[in-house]
């Protein structure tokens, strides 16, 4: 991995992003918490659905305590570089490989990374495909870096939905996006780990509606979207899927989703995709503004949009 | 949940197993044993168990674990983080495995189906929802681990290793009559579903 005198002018970002996959690993974030805390008073009626949200809850102190993952799916990394100008891209990739390389040896993270033709198992979760990076340039603001740990339990529950669906009723509208989520949300029940949190991409094609319905997932549960008519569908949407009753783990209760967050881009004339990235109630986020070198200046628990 | 939890202690008893309702707290001590997609298909293709797991309990689970020290000298290992992985992807195994192998209890996530539901009730098995996600508290719940088997195989993740828990707790979500709770919150969410879909256009405000 060692590249010379790249590695030299890195090695601050490579520590930096080291410390990044720590904090996400094994903290959630303060808004999650308190999302959770909250629910556990919606639920206080029922036992079984507290019951979970209390081992949750404490499942947050220990890992916290430990700085041991806090859960033992360590997930997909996925990184969002947001940079100024002439940056370095190789280099940060670079950076990137060996900062997992090194979490995981560290046990932040699983050896959670499969060829998937020989069937073998990555002992540093370095591979094609792993990490995955996103990388977009932006004038006016030091280097950002986000980080993304999403289990595959609640991978295996996004979903992607090209209207019109004849099953859903659902149209090229709102009103059909609409139906999209509420279905996303039943079908998942609780195999996600409900509580989950949906990031939700309107139009785009197949590959940037799932780049984007994940990357909704670093905003913060309290912020609405900036379009007025995406804002209410979130509002409306969250209380709709809480009225369900699929609960924590799927076992019932009145918290099914903690949060709703859409987003949309333009669409060709002929389609209308509606892309659903079902995130578990351990939200696993975090970002990092820092100098070139790499050096942290703050750390952070969401994207301010 | 806590105050109610029925304990249960390996080697578990098919008596014991069938005499627990559905939605019961339970909390489990003694050994259990690891399995993950490779240990099933391997047990279902007709792979000989390592150890008995009659009256045994197979947590559907791909732990973190790092090496330790013992205190005689010896190399062991210390588990870090052990939450369930979702379950149903073993539906096509998990019924040969609990006919030949006599597994009392399952443990995992989300839920199986009905074949695996079937299962339990004709040979006297449960299966028992532990939260997922909590793997730091369910790693506290881990004593000490034991043995481990296809490390070099199936890699620390889908290995099969055998673990002394104390007080690992979970509901039974199917029980040894084969009802199961996540059926009835299907049904019942899947009617609230089909209204929210049938629904006018949207409230204003």
């Amino acid at each position: 991995m060692t590249e010379g005198s790249r590695e030299d002018a890195t090695g601050g970002w490579t520590a930096t992003l080291v410390e990044l996959i720590r904090r996400a690993a094994t903290a959630l974030p303060g808004d999650v918490i308190a999302a959770l805390r909250g629910a556990l008073q919606a639920e206080a009626h029922s036992c079984r659905a507290a019951g979970m949200l209390e081992t949750i809850v404490a499942n947050d102190v220990l890992a916290r305590e430990d700085s041991t993952p806090l859960c033992q799916d360590t997930g997909t990394v996925t990184f969002f570089f947001r940079l100024p100008r002439a940056s370095d891209h190789l280099a940060l990739a670079a950076s990137a490989r060996a900062a997992i390389a090194e979490a995981t040896r560290r046990g932040y993270l699983r050896r959670n990374t499969i060829d998937t033709l020989s069937g073998a198992s990555r002992d540093d979760n370095v591979a094609p495909g792993a990490p995955v990076l996103h990388f977009e340039q932006r004038d006016g603001a030091p280097p950002e870096a986000w980080l993304l740990l999403k289990g595959g339990g609640c991978e295996n529950m996004s979903a992607q939905y090209s209207l019109p669906d004849t099953r859903l009723q659902a149209g090229r509208d709102l009103e059909g996006a609409r139906a999209c989520v509420l279905d996303a949300a039943w079908r998942a029940q609780g195999m996600g780990c409900a509580p989950g949190i949906l990031g939700v991409c309107i139009g785009g094609d197949r590959a940037e509606g799932y780049r984007a319905a994940k990357e909704q997932l670093l905003r913060p549960l309290t912020d609405t979207a900036a379009a007025p008519e995406l804002a209410a569908l979130e509002r409306r949407l969250l209380a709709e899927a809480n009225t369900l009753g699929i609960g924590p783990m799927g076992l019932g209760g009145a918290t099914t989703l903690l949060g709703v967050k859409l987003t949309s881009l333009s669409r060709l004339p002929a389609s209308y995709f509606v892309t659903v990235a079902y995130m578990c109630w351990a939200c696993r986020r975090r970002g990092v503004v820092a100098a070139a070198d790499g050096t942290p200046l703050r750390w952070l628990e969401w994207l301010e949009t | 949940m806590k105050a109610a939890a029925i304990e249960l202690r390996h080697p578990f008893r098919e008596a014991d197993v069938r005499a627990l309702p559905l939605g019961a707290a339970v909390s489990l001590s003694g050994a259990i044993y690891t399995g993950r997609d490779r240990l099933h298909r391997y047990l279902h293709d007709g792979g000989a168990a390592p150890i008995d797991l009659r009256d045994g309990a197979i947590f559907h689970c791909g732990p973190v674990v790092a090496p330790s020290s013992r205190a005689d000298g010896g190399a062991g290992w210390r588990v870090v983080a052990a939450g369930p992985t979702t379950s149903s992807r073993e539906d096509p195994y998990m019924p040969a495995i609990i006919a030949r192998h006599g597994v009392r209890v399952i443990l995992g996530k989300g839920g199986m189906g009905a074949a695996t539901q079937a299962a339990c009730r004709e040979h006297g098995c449960v299966y028992v929802q532990v939260v997922g996600g909590a793997a730091a508290w369910l790693a506290r719940r881990v004593r000490r681990v034991g043995r481990v088997w296809f490390l070099e195989e199936f890699g620390a993740t889908e290995a099969m290793w055998e673990f002394e828990v104390a007080g690992l707790e979970g509901i039974v979500a199917i029980d040894a009559r084969g009802e199961s709770l996540f059926t009835a919150v299907r049904q019942d969410s899947e009617r609230v579903l089909r209204r929210l879909l049938r629904g006018g256009p949207p409230e204003r405000g």
